[in-house]
């Protein structure tokens, strides 16, 4: 997703010369191409991650479109307040770009788990939030982002993320609710490179009878709110998955809207469990230690769906 | 251009007048921060009266220099000025404070012409500002090229200081030598709860700046010619310049100089009375 991203920016910049990249002393063979083709239109600003935003509104305050790149909890946590006061307030055209959502540096520990980002950025004024699951979304939200006015986040994974749509994805596609098909009157609901386990889950599922319908929602904010009503009133359940933190990503946003309107689905949210930050080890390991891993999506909704309860023994919030 | 041009009567009337409007903002609305604003005056009449290139009447005019008032709590100098200079009606400042008015405690730049950036966290104002330097160094369709390049006039508090982040910028500017980029540290050795050289000295101050990159020029605050002076000398010497400008809190009026107190209090309706027969004599 990482090379992707750089490769529509650099298209895109070729188009428009209001384009500047920043980043934090971060993208080591990914952000060259930009810097060797733009070289007055990229600046490595040090590790200084607030400096790097206020320069990034600074920026954008002459009219550029600025995009600032580091690892999550750098460009998002370390610099919230320049983010939340010198963009938002503002409503500049800064896009934040991180790489390291969930937990792709997971053998780093818990200083590069990326587990709240989108919970911080989701709520600030005028932000768009974009967590693109494979490459064609990565560069959709790219070419959506700059498309877009206004401040915004876009999260993406280590890189090297497969292929989950068939193919490219037209740039008018829509504000992020992608239907990837399937049946039935249980929902997955999904974002990020988790969402390829979401697919084997729902292949586990249709294998013991139970039919889902995939969704993959790369806009959390704003929210694509008319088409999750309508899946709403044709689900009965409705399952989130997120390589975030149980609390205030997607799950709930989706939780949010959905609790304003009577006769609502149950929400289930899968994601990561902040009892188990200290836990260590590679993506895939600390999949399956939340229980967001194919076989614990497929339990946990064979779970529910036949009359377990919405919470797990032992998880917590 | 020497120190000859410079219109002292005229910037000594502005910072006199502003100090005047603030005070009955800040009376009015019970607000904070009468001693910050008055430390500030001086500097601030310079640059709106002699020193920025700008045009009141057209506040988005590419080319102009740009001014942030990072030490966002001394809003109420900064609107008084920007007031008295005709980017928007005196009657606004008024409004102060008030509900649903323009005008808030800290400076706000959304729908008050002349205020480039909204402010009141400190350490936000330099990155930006160097953000802003940078962008302006540079050509684009939508800027194009101008044979000099506007400059980005920055005011830090001493207290302001303590974020890391004025740092990040200072360490960056330097090293890339913006020398489109002025940062005025209003130097008044009050802080929020103490005094600067108690809580964390800044010394050897200028030391520190020059050790980043940074031209250094001290001045005495209050003094109008040599602060237009000094500012005249910022900018063009290849790196980022830095005015160190000694002030005193409370500046114009004897019962608030150099007064932790007065970076809280607001003054009463005798107290006002006071200060303004002092200022205006």
């Amino acid at each position: 997703m990482r090379n992707t991203f750089i490769s529509r920016l650099v298209d895109l910049a070729a188009q428009d010369e209001r384009i500047h990249l920043l980043t934090g002393d971060l993208g080591f063979s990914v952000l060259e191409p930009f810097r060797d083709r733009f070289p007055d239109r990229y600046l490595n600003v040090g590790v200084a991650e607030q400096n790097m935003i206020g320069i990034a509104a600074g920026l954008a305050l002459t009219g550029k479109k600025v995009f600032a790149y580091s690892i999550v909890n750098f460009a998002v946590t370390r610099a919230l307040e320049q983010i939340r006061v010198d963009v938002c307030y503002h409503n500049l055209d800064v896009t934040v770009v991180a790489v390291g959502g969930g937990v792709p540096y997971g053998p780093q520990g818990y200083t590069h788990h990326g587990a709240e980002d989108v919970a911080f950025t989701r709520v600030l004024p005028n932000m768009a939030v974009m967590a693109p699951c494979d490459p064609h979304e990565a560069a959709w939200a790219t070419t959506h982002l700059y498309r877009r006015r206004g401040p915004s986040y876009l999260r993406l994974g280590k890189g090297g993320e497969p292929a989950i749509h068939g193919g490219a994805l037209a740039d008018t596609a829509g504000s992020g609710w992608f239907d990837l098909g399937g049946g039935g009157r249980v929902a997955l609901l999904a974002n990020g490179p988790i969402l390829g386990e979401c697919v084997k889950a729902a292949e586990m599922l249709v294998a013991e009878g139970i039919g889902v319908r995939l969704i993959s929602v790369p806009a959390v904010a704003p929210l694509p709110t008319a088409p999750l009503l309508t899946l709403a009133r044709e689900c009965d359940r409705l399952v989130v998955v997120e390589e975030h933190s149980r609390s205030g990503g997607l799950g709930g946003a989706v939780a949010e809207v959905l609790s304003e309107y009577p006769g609502m689905p149950a929400v289930k949210r899968l994601g990561l469990d902040s009892g188990k930050i200290k836990t260590i080890g590679d993506q895939r390991f600390l999949w399956r230690e939340n229980g967001i891993d194919a076989a614990g999506i497929a339990a946990a909704v064979w779970s529910w769906v036949d009359g377990g309860p919405a919470l797990m023994p032992g998880d917590t919030i | 251009m020497g120190v000859d041009d410079i219109p002292l009567a005229e910037i000594a009337g502005l910072a006199q007048d502003a100090r005047c409007e603030a005070l009955q903002m800040v009376h009015r609305a019970r607000a904070s921060h009468i001693g910050s604003c008055f430390s500030a005056a001086d500097i601030l009449a310079c640059l709106y009266g002699h020193v920025l290139r700008i045009r009141p009447a057209q506040p988005d005019w590419p080319d102009r220099d740009r001014f942030i008032l990072s030490k966002g709590h001394a809003a109420a100098i900064l609107y008084a000025t920007l007031a008295l200079k005709g980017f928007f009606p005196r009657a606004w400042l008024d409004g102060y404070c008030a509900n649903g008015q323009p005008l808030g405690g800290h400076a706000i730049a959304a729908g008050v012409p002349g205020v480039e950036v909204s402010t009141g966290s400190l350490g936000h104002g330099l990155p930006i500002g160097l953000g802003m330097a940078l962008g302006l160094r540079r050509a684009d369709a939508s800027h194009p090229k101008v044979a000099n390049h506007p400059r980005v006039y920055v005011m830090l508090s001493d207290g302001e200081c303590d974020e890391g982040s004025v740092w990040e910028a200072a360490l960056l500017a330097g090293a890339r030598r913006i020398d489109n980029l002025v940062a005025i540290v209003d130097y008044n050795k009050i802080q929020s709860f103490g005094r600067v050289a108690d809580i964390i000295d800044l010394e050897p101050f200028g030391a520190k700046w020059a050790a980043f990159g940074w031209q250094v020029i001290e001045v005495d605050g209050h003094d109008h010619g040599a602060v237009c002076a000094a500012l005249r000398l910022a900018g063009g010497a290849g790196r980022p310049s830095v005015l160190i400008a000694h002030t005193v809190k409370g500046k114009g009026v004897r019962y608030m100089e150099d007064q932790l107190l007065w970076h809280y209090r607001s003054p009463t309706a005798d107290e006002l009375r006071q200060a303004l027969r002092e200022l205006r004599s």
